[in-house]
């Protein structure tokens, strides 16, 4: 008794990151330690700093679509809306309806890819090997549509201010339809394996608990704040293209843990699907393409426009100053603002849970550090 | 203990189904039609040089600045054999820095840029990747005959198309003043209708 009080006893620090497989890029958390059970958590960010709000200053607005692409590299397509969306409502253009159409029906196709890709990864995170490959499987049918649509896997630069690059091939509603039936089969199997497991509801039920309210002040988005209960969806709440005239339910936890965060993706995935097939029974017929001059020159002004990305509120604010340039764009990024959380959900569990804790916000470094 | 079991299932399903993996360096997955690999430069077999007249929209246009054009007058003009005035006469793509947006095949007035299926360039070297006119036109060569590339202004962009149309309208001109010059006007008008047959057939083949 009398040794140990003559010592000070300090909280060890623990360096996890930033090359830890189980940050999903470059991530650097730094963890105080008492033993096993986590005391506090610093993130680090900055690792992929690319300057991308800098360098869209300097680029015309067609090339600005390009860097939009490589902010949330996995979620491209919904990316490149946030800000041909703003761009439109900058320069008070609306694209026609089929363009619009397209672009839902891309975007739910990327928020499917991006949640299966979560699937995957937080299931190897929790020590779980093969839903990653059937995860990918799916994600890869996914990218053969959108390789066959916009000519690229990934990087698409596919949209454009006002419309779409080039209408859709022929074949592209069977193709999607049966693409719908075969990805729902693969979502399914990834439930089948995952979601009734017992050691993935060991390592998940009950950890990295955050209410409501509390998620809130953290400003947590998507479904990460959904999980705990709070039914916010850019979607529902502030409709944008034609969201308003899909049927569709927004998925919402209960208890705001890694499980809710997790199961709740798997039910967007299939609400996704059918949103999809929604707008195929009324792919209309059309432009596809607003009228208008071919080289964006917004008039001086500002804007904000928001808009549902897979990891949550992405916001764009765009300030134009008269010149085929934008004077500034500044990215609200939700994967950064949802790592405010992180702390809070942290704190009193064990290392071991940190993982399940950081894998269930589904962060993208990329976004992150823009 | 039953959980598992039943994802098990699962992975049982799959076991003895074919592979639906491909073992990359042995086998080649084919691309999509739309497939945007690296730019490649396209080349008027009707004039027998490339369409780019080095007009540097493109390199202006490109979001790395991977790009460089220098255009030269184009002897084939002088000759007669072609409505290019102004003819490419070296132009790089570094690779390394393209990352194959399309932009500028967007911006391109004159059907001379597309982007080719090609997708596996890597090489040893550090400049390999530094792609000039003659490695861009192959591109373009083997992607214009790989699919059935079609310009999109023919009339515009197409020597013999060009000529034809310019030769239809010095003929339609001579004709007018066919009065004054009767001997000059019938060759004229001849040429362009040959040349139109000769376009017709390489546009069917
Ligand atoms: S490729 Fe087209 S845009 Fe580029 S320099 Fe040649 S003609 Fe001009
Ligand atoms: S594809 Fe894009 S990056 Fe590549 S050369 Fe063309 S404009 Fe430049």
């Amino acid at each position: 008794m009398t040794t140990e009080s003559q010592f000070e006893t300090v909280d060890m620090m623990l360096n996890m990151g930033p090359q830890h497989p189980a940050t999903h890029g470059v991530f650097r958390m730094v963890l105080k330690v008492d033993g096993e059970k986590v005391i506090d958590v610093i993130p680090h960010i900055g690792y992929l700093h690319r300057g991308t709000e800098r360098l869209a200053e300097v680029e015309t607005y067609g090339q600005v679509i390009t860097l939009f692409d490589r902010v949330d590299y996995i979620a491209n397509l919904n990316n490149e809306l946030a800000f041909v969306r703003a761009g439109e409502q900058i320069m008070e253009v609306e694209a026609p309806e089929r363009a619009q159409y397209i672009r839902v029906i891309l975007a739910e196709l990327n928020r499917v890819a991006s949640h299966l890709l979560f699937i995957g990864t937080y299931a190897i995170d929790l020590g779980a090997m093969t839903p990653v490959m059937y995860g990918f499987r799916e994600r890869e049918r996914i990218q053969n549509l959108f390789e066959h649509v916009t000519g690229a896997r990934m990087m698409h630069n596919y949209m454009r201010i006002g419309g779409v690059k080039a209408d859709v091939p022929d074949d592209f509603v069977p193709w999607v339809r049966q693409l719908i039936g075969e990805v729902r089969k693969g979502v399914e199997e990834c439930d089948k394996l995952l979601s009734t497991n017992e050691v993935f509801l060991g390592r998940t039920r009950g950890v990295g608990v955050i209410d409501g309210p509390t998620a809130i002040s953290c400003g947590l988005t998507g479904p990460s704040l959904r999980g705990s209960g709070v039914a916010y969806d850019v979607r529902k709440d502030d409709p944008y293209e034609i969201y308003p005239y899909l049927n569709y339910k927004v998925p919402v936890g209960e208890n705001g843990d890694c499980w809710d965060r997790y199961y709740l993706r798997m039910l967007e995935c299939y609400e996704s699907l059918s949103m999809i097939e929604q707008c195929l029974d009324q792919f209309p017929e059309g432009p596809i393409m607003a009228a208008g001059r071919r080289i964006a020159r917004p008039p001086a002004g500002e804007v904000f426009s928001h808009s549902e990305n897979p990891r949550g509120d992405l916001g764009v604010y765009l300030v134009s100053d008269g010149t085929d340039k934008p004077y500034r764009v500044k990215i609200r990024p939700p994967s950064f603002c949802n790592l405010v959380g992180l702390a809070t959900m942290t704190r009193g569990s064990y290392i071991a849970d940190a993982v399940a804790i950081l894998g269930s916000l589904d962060i993208v470094l990329g976004e992150v550090d823009r | 203990m039953i959980s598992g079991l039943k994802g098990m299932l699962v992975t049982l399903r799959w076991l003895g189904k074919k592979n639906i993996t491909a073992n990359y360096p042995k086998e080649h997955l084919p691309v999509q039609e739309r497939f945007m690999g690296f730019p490649g430069l396209l080349w008027d077999e009707t004039a027998e040089e490339p369409f780019c007249t080095g007009c540097m929209v493109c390199v202006r246009e490109c979001p790395t600045q991977c790009m460089t054009a220098i255009m030269h007058d184009n002897p084939n003009a002088v000759e007669g054999k072609s409505h290019r005035r102004k003819i490419i006469e070296t132009f790089e793509i570094n690779l390394n820095r393209c990352i194959l947006c399309g932009i500028c095949v967007d911006v391109c007035n004159f059907d001379a840029i597309a982007m080719s299926h090609e997708h596996e360039l890597a090489s040893f070297a550090r400049t390999g990747a530094r792609a000039d006119l003659g490695l861009l036109l192959d591109l373009g060569r083997k992607f214009q005959t790989e699919v059935s590339w079609a310009p999109k202004g023919a009339d515009r962009n197409v020597a013999s198309v060009v000529l034809a149309k310019r030769a239809a309208a010095e003929a339609a001109k001579a004709e007018e003043a066919a009065a004054e010059a009767p001997t000059e006007a019938t060759p004229a008008s001849e040429a362009p209708v040959a040349e139109k047959a000769e376009k017709q057939e390489g546009g069917e083949s």
